[in-house]
């Protein structure tokens, strides 16, 4: 009989981290992100949510797309697509950036590590090979490696994960600046963190090679075991970065490149994120049209919402008056949120009815019966989560 | 002050109108061109002692607006001589001869459908003539007179009345191959005919796309597409064309390579200042305007870090690959081919229009034909300045010769290539291989090197539908100015396209002094 796998090339890849997951992983909830089996949950979301909020979690980001950017061309190739100015970046510090098709549309949001004068890594939820390959069009010294799967990566969030880490051996970590990098040799090769995540609380990032995965993970699970480490998946994700205020690709924007409909997808100003943009910088892709949008006005903003109620605005359209006549905009996502004891949401609103009042036309369900509330939102400038550890150096003692 | 307020890049026939009008209305032009006579692929050159040559060889529609605006008869410019009849040359010593009005040496049915056709033709050349002297309305560009544009244009082809206007949009992107067979059946005629579509294209007879057009356009002047050499060669052309845009005021330096277009940046964004030489001479202006190809221009000259990455791309992915060669031959004597008089007409050898498709087979599989196909001039019979007495000149157009051979140009393929040339010709004109004193062969690669043309495209890039009207060169392109301010394009990579036409320089110009 013949016993090989037809499907091979189809089944899900597993990450490095994949072994000690998959132990933990009690209710078998797995996705997939970018060609990796991939958890929802571990073993009850809401618990793994707290972990993050309380003590702290792992949560693997192996599968997030890794480029390394590297030659006298780096910071030029690199400064010319995205819409920040990556000159400024100095070395073993880490930006948050994001990049634009000509017409000035979002392609997608990510992280750009610089590790050297002329070597950088650049983060992202998804491939983007052939947008980098286009990019590096007009600069002849410039090389790009996927290396995604040469690097194992573990995201460790939460208030306890300085002290874990220092309990790990890692000295001075407690110095790291938020969006810093540092080095530390690590069982004959080394590891890098990074004080960076997506959760808007207190965290890092740990990149190892992947032959050291299970080591990291073995030397990290001894080190936090009385510090409440617990692996967390997607939809703990999910939760705490909308709190942070933070976006999602699918959720409050369509990658340009993927959209087929005309304006589906979005520019920066829409998103809110015109802080990223540096019209000092001359030239970078987009730059004429996102001047025009930023003079225009975009067209869509993207806001915080509080929300009145306990009842979840997930896919609400919302309206300027109560008896729901104008319609002015939607919701993006939208949870109930533990830590802020509020009903929060991210939401896309017509920019001209910023000022105005708005109502959230409510679909929500009770055994099985659907019934329907309208509440007044209130639209919010903070993040719902935001505590001061994410920012101090060093974080507080746990 | 060292400083311009237009320099043109390239002394192209293009850059020189542009020059020509711009300098007349009246701006500090100045035009650098890379070697050491203007004229771009019309600059005729000494390829062996006392004998000269151009690689554009002939004229079938220059722009009679240019002519007029910049008065080139002023200027020496004598296109009254003689339009040439296109010989289809047979084989056995019959040959077909093309005119304005007339065929000859076929049925007489055939001849009555050449009258009809041509006359066909020449009315839906008249309804686009005007089409190709205007600038593309911008894709997204609402505005009533970009619109205007296209409602003009709709027009004049719905007043074609309706039975052509129909005959009309079925004939536009016919294959040559169906447009022959549905009109003709004699197989010189059919070949020689198509040629006029085909020729400087990646398309043969069998190709849809875009060959019926192109020989809509080279019949928008009034000559109908008939081929002429002015008094002098064509050097006649480019000289008046010189003298124009010189006594308007354009400088004019020669032997000057720009090495690349300078831009600086600031918080308004980039724009360009002027060029840089080759020799690390830098020379300021308001706009530079290139003659250069696109890909050129934009990926060599001004640098693709300088554009937006989908623009970049868009220009890199252009098609540009050039498919014809040009060959010189200095003979010792008036060549002389079976079944003609004087060799004062236009040749075309290719005697089906199979033997047209199976040379570009080989060619489209990155290898030589091996019968090629080509179009015939001896210039010196017009003009016999081009050689010494009693000696002349011969000119040919040869297809489908690929600018990437397998294997590369070398100086075996280029010499089996001329072998196989030879062969060929000898056939038609039996001993012109013992009068050869000197051949020169120029491959499309041959002419990226010595006229800085990519690929060695004689237009550019190519002219198809894909990269015509409001894509030519690319959207966000297609009307002179490029994306970067102070850049613009004059050359045959923009609307309407290649050959010696002069539109390009016109429109480019009209847009400048908007």
């Amino acid at each position: 009989m013949n016993t090989e796998d037809r499907f091979a090339g189809e089944r899900l890849r597993e990450s490095p981290f994949h072994p000690r997951q998959s132990a933990l992983n009690l209710r078998e909830a797995w996705s997939s992100w970018n060609g990796y089996k991939f958890a929802d949950y571990y073993y009850d979301a809401e618990y793994e949510y707290f972990c993050i909020r309380n003590t702290c979690g792992t949560y693997d980001i192996t599968p997030m797309q890794k480029y390394e950017i590297s030659g006298p061309d780096a910071e030029a190739m690199l400064n010319r697509m995205v819409t920040r100015d990556v000159s400024k970046l100095g070395i073993n510090r880490v930006t948050y950036v994001c990049w634009c098709t000509d017409e000035g549309r979002m392609i997608d949001d990510g992280t750009i590590f610089r590790l050297a004068d002329d070597r950088f890594m650049l983060t992202c939820g998804s491939p983007s090979v052939a947008w980098l390959r286009k990019s590096v069009l007009g600069f002849d010294q410039v090389t790009v490696r996927d290396v995604t799967d040469e690097t194992a990566a573990l995201s460790l969030q939460g208030p306890t994960s300085c002290t874990v880490l220092q309990q790990m051996g890692l000295e001075d970590i407690a110095t790291l600046k938020p969006f810093g990098i540092a080095h530390f040799p690590f069982h004959g090769g080394s590891l890098m963190v990074s004080r960076t995540g997506f959760t808007g609380d207190l965290g890092y990032e740990l990149w190892v090679t992947p032959e050291l995965a299970l080591t990291l993970w073995d030397v990290l699970y001894a080190a936090g075991e009385n510090y409440g480490i617990h692996p967390y998946g997607e939809t703990a994700t999910n939760m705490a970065r909308l709190e942070a205020g933070f976006i999602m690709p699918d959720m409050e924007f369509n990658e340009a490149l993927k959209t087929v409909h005309f304006e589906h997808d979005h520019t920066p100003y829409e998103l809110s994120l015109g802080w990223l943009v540096d019209f000092k910088k001359p030239h970078f892709n987009g730059r004429k049209a996102l001047l025009a949008e930023k003079q225009q006005g975009p067209h869509y903003t993207l806001v915080k919402l509080d929300i009145e109620g306990n009842k979840v605005a997930d896919g609400s359209w919302l309206y300027s008056d109560k008896a729901c006549r104008k319609k002015i905009g939607y919701v993006t996502s939208a949870m109930w949120s533990p830590s802020a004891k509020a009903n929060i949401a991210l939401a896309m609103i017509e920019t001209p009815r910023l000022n105005g009042s708005v109502w959230a036309e409510i679909y929500y369900e009770k055994e099985l019966r659907y019934y329907e509330k309208v509440a007044r939102c209130e639209i919010k400038d903070q993040p719902f989560w935001a505590p001061a550890r994410a920012r101090q150096t060093p974080p507080p003692p746990f | 002050m060292n400083r311009y307020d237009s320099i043109i890049v390239g002394a192209g026939h293009n850059g020189l109108v542009c020059a020509a009008y711009l300098a007349k209305a009246g701006q500090k032009v100045l035009v650098l061109e890379a070697s050491a006579e203007p004229g771009g692929l019309a600059a005729t050159r000494e390829f062996y002692p006392g004998f000269m040559s151009s690689v554009a060889h002939s004229i079938s529609s220059f722009s009679s607006k240019v002519i007029e605006d910049l008065q080139l008869q002023s200027h020496g410019l004598n296109l009254s001589g003689r339009t040439m009849d296109t010989i289809g040359m047979g084989l056995d010593g019959k040959h077909v001869v093309i005119g304005d009005e007339m065929v000859s040496g076929v049925s007489p049915e055939d001849a009555r459908s050449y009258v009809e056709l041509r006359r066909q033709l020449k009315r839906f050349a008249k309804a686009l003539a005007s089409f190709w002297m205007k600038t593309m309305p911008r894709i997204g560009n609402n505005s009533p007179g970009e619109l205007m544009t296209f409602a003009q244009l709709g027009l004049k082809l719905r007043l074609l009345g309706k039975e052509d206007l129909l005959e009309f949009m079925r004939m536009a992107t016919l294959p040559m191959r169906d447009l022959m067979d549905e009109n003709f059946d004699d197989k010189v005629l059919k070949a020689a005919l198509s040629w006029d579509g085909l020729a400087g294209s990646r398309l043969a007879p069998r190709s849809p796309n875009s060959p019926v057009f192109a020989m809509l356009f080279k019949m928008f002047e009034a000559s109908g597409g008939m081929h002429a050499i002015p008094a002098g060669g064509i050097a006649g052309l480019v000289n008046a064309l010189v003298g124009a845009a010189t006594v308007a005021g354009a400088e004019l330096r020669l032997n000057t390579a720009v090495e690349r277009i300078t831009v600086v940046g600031d918080e308004s964004g980039l724009r360009v200042t002027g060029v840089e030489l080759a020799g690390g001479e830098v020379i300021e202006a308001s706009r530079v305007i290139s003659c250069a190809d696109p890909k050129r221009t934009f990926l060599k000259l001004l640098g693709g870090a300088n554009l937006e990455i989908e623009f970049a791309n868009r220009i890199n992915r252009l098609r540009t690959e050039g498919l014809v060669a040009k060959l010189h031959l200095a003979l010792s004597a008036e060549p002389k081919f079976t079944g003609m008089g004087r060799a004062n007409n236009r040749m075309i050898i290719a005697p089906t229009m199979d033997s047209i498709e199976f040379a570009f087979d080989d060619a489209k599989y990155g290898g030589c034909p091996e019968v090629p196909v080509m179009e015939v001039l001896v210039p010196s019979m017009q003009d016999p300045t081009l050689a010494p007495a009693g000696q002349h000149v011969l000119s040919a157009n040869v297809m489908y010769v690929p600018a990437e051979l397998r294997g590369g140009w070398t100086d075996e393929a280029k010499s089996n290539l001329l072998q196989r040339l030879l062969v060929q010709l000898e056939q038609y004109a039996p001993g012109i291989s013992a009068q050869v004193i000197h051949a020169e062969l120029l491959t499309p690669h041959d002419l990226e090197q010595t006229h800085n043309v990519t690929g060695g495209h004689w237009h550019h890039t190519e002219f198809a539908v894909d990269q015509l009207l409001m894509m030519r060169p690319t959207y966000e392109a297609a009307q002179y100015s490029a994306p970067v301010p102070g850049l613009y394009l004059c050359g045959a990579g923009s609307h309407p396209g290649g050959g010696l036409v002069g539109a390009p320089g016109h429109n480019a110009a009209r847009e400048i002094l908007k």
